[in-house]
């Protein structure tokens, strides 16, 4: 049954555990099924295991039981390749705006005449095309996130994993990139699954939330934010808006109490 | 608006860190002068400064070639410090078992003494040999623990990026455990410029007893036999000039391979 349900999603997760060395039991048969071109969020409380979830999608974490599901390759040239976007803007402080955004091509051995238009135009995408020669000590924050988003950009990838990027960020700022996030997602079509404990960012930007419980981290239930895009400042302070946003606390707070169901 | 006076402050300051240290050199050299005139202390217990200029001077065909002689050592020294140092780490960086198995035995070479290794070392080894091997002792440990250090260093998040998009050992060495140590290695490289020079000094006073050194070190053992101390003098200078040069080129070095990134290096706007 699972198995014909995966066929069509971009990455499903079955049954997913993952037990860390010291006991630590972060995620406990956690069912995920991604579809393309979504927007789906993972929205729950710090140390929900939410961000381990997303490091085993990409392939930096090993679940210890369970299956991740790959039906489709997620490029247009039939590779596997992920476009992961951390908290951190994690920026290598020793090159230009430019160099770093090149950095996924320049580790697949892409030639620079190849590479240059294609980083030109993610710069371009994220509103930093001046900025290509830039060390990256002289940006904002904000700034340095969307060169994060960029270097996402350059790849071919179609599934965008985002582990809290804008959670340091100030409000204002956090605002602009959430804009900016949905009208490349809007353009792009990628699939994104976007990690985040900001009840309104997650409803403001998902077309789907799924809301996770705490320890050990596993599905609570699922909200399907179907309000139209594009949104926009008036989304985010509309009657709808504010009724999903009480619906997605709700939900959050009744995961925070839910009991671990005892297991045999 | 506020840029203009600052910049001007920040000017003063770098003239005022420059002309302080100069004054001071000055007035010490002046009152030296004048005490040994004044109360007519013999050369053979102070020279005055003049006389050690005149000297430096005089005795420059015998001193310049003593010079090269150890700013040869000096420099080969310092770069197989940096090729061993360096070299050492990354061995280290690669393997755990040759970490475990070699750390102690660098560290034992650095603790030991190097005035106490330089004798033994000068009855087995050839006498250049002998010296080069106490430079690179005492000057490649600093590389070893800042290169390690550095490479230890590296931002745990870039290691996952670089896992993300499959990276190979070698792209990672090169394009990221490197760059990220090269601001510990330049540091590490600052320190190791002055002390092999020291290591090349103190193999060549122990070996001073054993001839045929021609060094500033072995030249100023030589000329305290002779009782020659103008001499001894302008050859202390000399080296301290060499060890003076080193540390600024090495400096300027540091600062051209970081200006563009590295807080260390980069100047702030108040």
């Amino acid at each position: 049954m699972s198995t014909t349900a995966a066929t069509d999603c971009a990455v499903s997760l079955r049954a997913v555990g993952k037990r860390y060395a010291n006991g630590v039991v972060a995620l406990d048969r956690l069912d995920l099924d991604v579809r393309p071109g979504e927007f789906v969020s993972l929205l729950g409380p710090s140390g929900c295991g939410k961000s381990t979830a997303l490091r085993i999608i990409a392939g930096l974490s090993e679940s210890t039981s369970g299956a991740v599901i790959w039906p489709r390759p997620n490029t247009p040239q039939g590779a596997r390749e992920i476009g992961f976007v951390f908290q951190e803007p994690t920026l290598m402080p020793w090159t230009t705006v430019a160099g770093n955004v090149r950095l996924p091509l320049d580790l697949q051995h892409v030639d620079a005449a190849t590479a240059a238009p294609r980083v030109a135009a993610a710069l371009a995408r994220v509103g930093l095309a001046d900025f290509a020669d830039v060390y990256p000590r002289e940006l904002s924050g904000g700034m340095k996130m969307r060169v994060s988003i960029a270097r996402a950009l350059v790849t071919e990838s179609m599934l965008f994993l985002m582990d809290e990027p804008f959670a340091a960020l100030d409000e204002i700022t956090r605002f602009k990139l959430n804009d900016d996030l949905l009208s490349l997602w809007e353009s792009l079509r990628k699939t994104v699954v976007f990690v985040t404990h900001s009840v309104f960012e997650s409803v403001y930007l998902s077309s789907r939330i799924v809301v996770m419980t705490p320890r050990p981290g596993r599905v609570f239930t699922e909200l399907a934010i179907d309000a139209p895009y594009p949104r926009d400042q008036r989304f985010r302070t509309s009657a709808e808006y504010g009724a999903f946003c009480r619906r997605a606390s709700e939900a959050l707070a009744a995961a925070a109490e839910a009991k671990p169901e005892a297991r045999p | 608006m506020s840029e203009e006076p600052i910049r001007a402050q920040g000017r003063a300051e770098d003239v005022l860190r420059l002309a302080l240290p100069i004054m001071l050199l000055a007035l010490g050299v002046v009152a030296w002068e004048l005490v040994v005139q004044l109360k007519g202390i013999p050369p053979y217990v102070l020279p005055a400064p003049s006389l050690v200029f005149a000297t430096l001077v005089s005795d420059w065909s015998i001193l310049s070639e003593s010079l090269g002689v150890t700013l040869i050592t000096t420099l080969e020294g310092f770069v197989l410090a940096l090729i061993g140092g360096v070299g050492l780490a990354l061995l280290f960086n690669l393997s755990r078992l040759v970490e475990y198995s070699l750390y102690p035995y660098a560290v034992v070479l650095q603790v030991t003494p190097v005035v106490a290794i330089a004798p033994l070392l000068l009855i087995y080894l050839p006498q250049q040999a002998a010296v080069l091997a106490c430079a690179w002792i005492v000057a490649f440990f600093p590389v070893l623990a800042n290169t390690t250090l550095g490479l230890n260093s590296v931002d745990h998040n870039l290691v996952d990026l670089f896992r993300l998009y499959g990276a190979s050992r070698t792209q990672v060495l090169w394009r990221l455990k490197l760059p990220s140590a090269l601001p510990y290695i330049l540091g590490g490289l600052k320190i190791a410029g002055g002390l092999s020079l020291i290591g090349a000094v103190v193999a060549e006073i122990a070996a001073g007893a054993a001839g045929a050194g021609s060094g500033l070190a072995y030249r100023i053992s030589e000329s305290g036999y002779r009782l020659n101390i103008p001499r001894m003098f302008a050859a202390l200078v000399l080296l301290s000039v060499v060890g003076i040069l080193i540390y600024f080129a090495l400096s300027l070095l540091s600062h051209l391979m970081l200006r563009r990134w590295h807080e260390s290096a980069v100047s702030r706007e108040a």
